[in-house]
C-alpha cells in the first residue's frame, strides 16, 4: 500500500510537470465544456446499469446460489441418511451372517452326534452279533469234541469190523469189536494224556 | 498533438449536439465507454444468471464469484444490516471495475480518469450515506463525530478534525481513483512517446518499463475499483451501525 501511495505522488508530480509541458497547457479533466454531459450520461448509464442488476440479474443469480446452497445440503442430508441406512444393513447382514455360522455349527454337531451314536449303536450290534455268534460256535465245537469220541469209536469198530472180515472172511461179534476198540482207545488217550 | 500525453483524456463529441436549452447533453466518447462498460456488465452477468447448473460452467461461475466476493466484502466491513444496499455496491464496483479495466485497451477512453465522474459517484455515495445514517439515528447520528473516551479537554478539537475528515470523504474517495487513472494512464503514454523517440535502438528499455506498467495498471485499475467499493462499505458501515 505504501508502495502504491508513493508511486502515486510520483506519478502525480510526473503528471503536473508533463502538463506543464503540454503544448495546450490544464488537464482536459478540467474543462468543464463537457462536465454536463458526462453526468447525464453517467446518470443514465449507471442508473440503467443498477437497476437492470437489482432488479433482474442479481436475484437470480442469488436464487440460484440459494437454490445450489439448498441442493448440496439436501445431497448431503440424503446421503449422511443412506450412510445410516448402510450401516444398519451391515449390521443386520453381520447378526445374519453369525447366526447362520450358529446355526450352521449346531447342525454340523447334530449330525455328528447323530452319525457317532449310529456308528456305536450298529458297532455294539455287531459285538453282540459277533459274540452270539462266537458261543454259538464254540458251543458246536464243543458239542463235536464232546460227540467225537463216540463216533471215533463207532467208525473205528466199523473198521475194524471190515478189517477183521476181510483178513478172516467171516463176521465177528460187533459188540465185542467194539469193546475191544473202546479199550485200545482209552490205552491210547491215557498214554496220551499221561506223557 | 497526440504526443502529448493528456491528449487521451481529450473528451469529444460523437454524433450530433444534444442541447437542452443552454446546457450540452452531447453523447461523447466518455458517454460511448460508459455504455459499453454497463452494457459490458450487463451482457456478462444476464449469461451468468440465465444458467442454472448445479455445476457452474465458466460464465456462470464467473457472476457467481463476483456475486460472493461483493456479497462477502459488504458483510466483512459493513455487516448483515447492509444487505439492502448490496445491489447497489455490486453496480458500482462492477461499472468502476469495467470502465478501469476498459480503459486498460489501447487508444480507449478512461471513464474513470475524469474527476467529475469520479466526484459524482463519491458525493453521490456520501449524500446517500449521510441521508441513510440520519433516517436510521436522527440526530444521534451526530455522535459520530464525538469519539467515546477523549478527553474533555481536547474535544472541540477533535470534533472539528472529525467533521473536517468527514466532508473530505467525497473529494478524497473521488480524488483518489481519478487521479490514480490519470497518473497512469499519462505514465504509460509518456513511456510509449520515449519508445517512440528513442527508437529501434534505445526504444527496448522503455518498452519493457511499458509492459511492465501495462500490468502494474491492470492490478490498479482492480484495486482501486475494489477500494472505492471498499470505502463505499466503510462510509456505510458509519451509517448503519454507529460504533463512536
Amino acid at each position: 500500500m505504501k508502495k502504491i501511495i508513493l508511486l502515486n505522488i510520483f506519478y502525480l508530480s510526473f503528471c503536473t510537470v508533463a502538463v506543464k509541458s503540454a503544448e495546450k497547457g490544464g488537464m482536459p479533466q478540467l474543462d468543464p465544456e463537457f462536465w454536463v454531459s458526462q453526468i447525464f450520461w453517467l446518470t443514465i448509464t449507471f442508473g440503467t446499469l443498477f437497476l437492470v442488476l437489482s432488479k433482474f440479474i442479481l436475484p437470480k443469480i442469488s436464487k440460484n446460489l440459494e437454490q445450489r446452497r439448498l441442493q448440496i445440503l439436501e445431497n448431503i442430508e440424503t446421503a449422511e441418511k443412506q450412510r445410516e441406512q448402510s450401516e444398519k444393513n451391515l449390521k443386520e447382514f453381520e447378526e445374519i451372517i453369525l447366526k447362520s455360522k450358529n446355526k450352521a455349527k449346531e447342525v454340523m454337531l447334530a449330525a455328528r452326534e447323530k452319525i457317532v451314536s449310529e456308528i456305536t449303536r450298529k458297532k455294539t450290534k455287531l459285538d453282540e452279533d459277533l459274540n452270539s455268534e462266537i458261543q454259538n460256535v464254540e458251543k458246536e465245537i464243543i458239542e463235536l469234541k464232546l460227540s467225537s469220541p463216540k463216533k471215533i469209536n463207532s467208525i473205528a469198530s466199523n473198521i475194524t469190523n471190515e478189517v477183521i472180515k476181510r483178513l478172516i472172511g467171516t463176521d465177528v461179534n460187533e459188540s465185542s469189536v467194539s469193546a475191544l476198540v473202546e479199550d485200545e482207545l482209552k490205552k491210547l488217550s491215557r498214554s496220551k494224556n499221561g506223557i | 498533438m497526440a504526443a502529448n500525453p493528456m491528449y487521451q483524456f481529450n473528451v469529444y463529441r460523437i454524433g450530433p449536439e444534444i442541447k437542452i436549452g443552454e446546457i450540452d447533453l452531447s453523447f461523447t466518447n466518455a458517454s460511448l465507454f460508459m455504455v459499453i462498460s454497463s452494457l459490458a456488465i450487463l451482457i456478462i452477468f444476464n449469461l451468468g444468471a440465465q444458467k442454472k447448473n448445479i455445476i457452474p460452467d465458466k460464465i456462470q461461475l464467473l457472476s457467481e464469484l463476483s456475486y460472493t466476493f461483493v456479497s462477502k466484502m459488504i458483510s466483512d466491513t459493513a455487516g448483515s444490516k447492509a444487505k439492502p444496499y448490496f445491489s447497489f455496491i455490486f453496480s458500482l464496483f462492477m461499472f468502476v471495475l469495467f470502465c478501469n479495466m476498459f480503459g486498460m485497451i489501447p487508444y480507449s477512453f478512461t471513464v474513470t480518469s475524469h474527476i467529475i465522474v469520479t466526484f459524482v459517484l463519491a458525493a453521490f455515495i456520501f449524500i446517500g450515506v449521510t441521508i441513510i445514517g440520519f433516517i436510521k439515528h436522527g440526530f444521534g447520528y451526530l455522535k459520530l463525530f464525538v469519539p467515546s473516551g477523549v478527553p474533555a479537554v481536547l474535544l472541540p478539537l477533535i470534533v472539528v478534525i472529525e467533521i473536517i475528515s468527514y466532508l473530505s470523504r467525497p473529494i478524497s474517495l473521488s480524488v483518489r481513483l481519478f487521479a490514480n487513472m490519470m497518473a497512469g494512464h499519462t505514465m504509460m503514454k509518456v513511456f510509449g512517446g520515449f519508445v517512440v523517440s528513442l527508437g529501434i535502438v534505445g526504444g527496448w528499455l522503455p518498452l519493457s518499463f511499458s509492459v511492465a506498467l501495462t500490468g502494474l495498471e491492470i492490478l490498479v485499475a482492480f484495486l482501486q475499483a475494489y477500494v472505492f467499493a471498499i470505502l463505499t462499505c466503510i462510509y456505510l458501515n458509519d451509517a448503519l451501525n454507529l460504533h463512536h
